[in-house]
């Protein structure tokens, strides 16, 4: 199969555009007059006689209009029908189609509220603390805890301020806010023949701004019981909307083991490696195949969790000053490798980190037979890691992997920001 | 005794929520830049009258760079 890649004028020197067979300008660094820009994708793709379009996990992955855009244009979009993105996208029609399908969802509106009146009279209902949420969101954005009434109309008007900002839409819904919840995902995957199967799950509660630092799979701690559970709700979930290709269904598991669906990502995520190592399979060779039209390539029976995995994210931000960006220039880069290590990196010694899109330079994954010993080779590769130049999580990644609550698998996801790793 | 404001970080301007001449209090957003997807406030370090805005938006501004000065 040959590969071409897109660039905007900030990412002509990068590493995937050498990696690719072929590679195509498309615009200016800002990612709107490149990367969100799906008329010059299309065009790149014409002009390049593409057969079909990977979106990965950020920019345009998650955008129905998008997906249409490919299909008519007669490319494969490798990923669901535009139709399933639209509906999942809506965070509410989301809650309400799961709910349909009996998936547990976080008591809550399951129409948008208006103003802070109508989410007051949400509010009422589920009990405070809640989370105000946008219905189009994602990545936190526009998203407020609000811990009592007195809080609620500031909370309101600044997470419909920031939603409209970031998603043209400053509707809102209220959920349950949970204390202490874990965030457990599973990862689906269905035909067209309408088969879906189910490829385990991940842990991913070490967060900072409702953004994944760690994750790993299988989840510790997790009892069978409660698994099985959610497994086969994230299949019925899935089977409901007719969902093809790669997907994950996120969950909340709160400290009694129950458990409510969150969203569900219509794409690859981030952490697929964790999975792909626990499981052997390979996601995108199966999302290219069952794109293309064919079967699923394992039957349920035929997937199972056979090593323990760990993924670390290395962002150029430093964790000392609240996670802040730090942009600049690679200096001095040497990672480790050998025996049960995985690394997929973006940067080389030399790179620039632009200030233009998001801080991922790369993902350190390990894999074992043994949790412990995967978590244990995730510290040695993190104490091998160099990079220089700019500011990385790595020194904070250190201390997560060494704790004692990571190492006895007891984590939520308000861990980092209530500062249980900080030095 | 005029005092500079300077970014933090490296960034982008993405808003200017204030103008010369408006007073601030310790801690508002003088600016707000774009990095790496986050917005970032540039915060006053005490209250004051904004004297002067130095960027504008969509201008990139280095870590130290004067972005404002204060009464």
């Amino acid at each position: 199969m040959r590969t071409v890649a897109v660039y905007s004028e900030a990412d002509r020197e990068a590493f995937h555009v050498r990696e690719a067979d072929e590679a195509v300008a498309i615009g200016g660094a800002p990612a709107r007059e490149s990367y969100l820009n799906s008329d010059r994708i299309l065009e790149a793709a014409r002009q390049a006689r593409a057969d079909a379009i990977h979106p990965g996990y950020g920019f345009l992955s998650e955008n129905w209009r998008f997906a249409k855009a490919v299909q008519d244009a007669g490319i494969v979009f490798i990923g669901p029908k535009p139709d399933a993105i639209r509906r999942m996208g809506d965070k509410i029609e989301a809650r309400r189609l799961m709910a349909a399908a009996r998936v547990p969802i976080l008591p809550g509106s399951l129409t948008p509220v208006a103003n802070a009146a109508e989410a007051r009279r949400a509010a009422d209902e589920v009990g405070f603390p809640i989370i105000l949420k946008a219905a189009v969101g994602g990545g936190g954005i526009g998203m407020a805890r609000v811990g009592q009434e007195a809080e609620l109309q500031s909370a309101f008007t600044t997470a419909a301020r920031r939603a409209q900002g970031a998603f043209g839409s400053g509707e809102l819904y209220v959920e349950r806010y949970l204390e202490r919840p874990r965030h457990v995902e599973v990862q689906v995957f269905g035909d067209d023949s309408g088969e879906v199967v189910h490829l385990h799950e991940r842990e991913c509660s070490i967060q900072r701004r409702h953004q994944k630092l760690v994750e790993e799979s299988p989840a510790p701690n997790l009892p069978a019981a409660s698994k099985a559970a959610l497994t086969s709700a994230a299949v019925a979930g899935a089977r409901a909307i007719g969902y093809t290709n790669a997907g994950t269904m996120e969950f909340l598991v709160d400290e009694s083991g129950r458990f409510y669906f969150l969203e569900m990502n219509t794409r690859l995520q981030v952490e697929h490696p964790i999975t792909e190592e626990a499981t052997g399979l390979d996601l995108v060779v199966a999302q290219l195949r069952v794109g293309s039209g064919e079967p699923l390539p394992w039957r349920q029976s035929e997937i199972v969790q056979s090593r323990a995995a760990v993924e670390c994210r290395v962002y150029a931000e430093d964790p000392t000053k609240g996670f802040l960006p730090s942009p600049g220039t690679v200096s001095k880069l040497a990672l480790p490798s050998g025996r049960g290590i995985r690394i997929e990196s973006g940067i080389e010694a030399g790179s620039t980190v632009s200030v233009h899109y998001d801080p991922l330079l790369l993902k350190l994954v390990t894999h074992a037979a043994t949790r412990a010993q995967a978590v244990q080779r995730m510290a040695d590769a993190l104490d091998a890691c160099v990079i220089e130049g700019v500011r990385t999580t790595v020194p904070f990644l250190r201390r997560v992997i060494t704790s004692d609550e990571f190492r006895q698998g007891r984590v939520h996801t308000q861990m980092v920001e209530q500062g249980a790793f900080n030095a | 005794m005029p005092e500079d404001i300077k970014a933090h970080i490296t960034g982008v301007v993405f808003q200017i929520p204030t103008k010369p001449g408006d007073r601030v209090a310790a801690g508002d957003a003088v600016i707000v830049l774009e990095s790496m997807k986050m917005e970032i406030p540039v915060e006053a370090p005490r209250a004051g009258a904004v004297r002067e805005i130095k960027v504008q938006e969509g201008q990139t501004v280095q870590e130290g760079d004067v972005v404002a000065v204060l009464e």
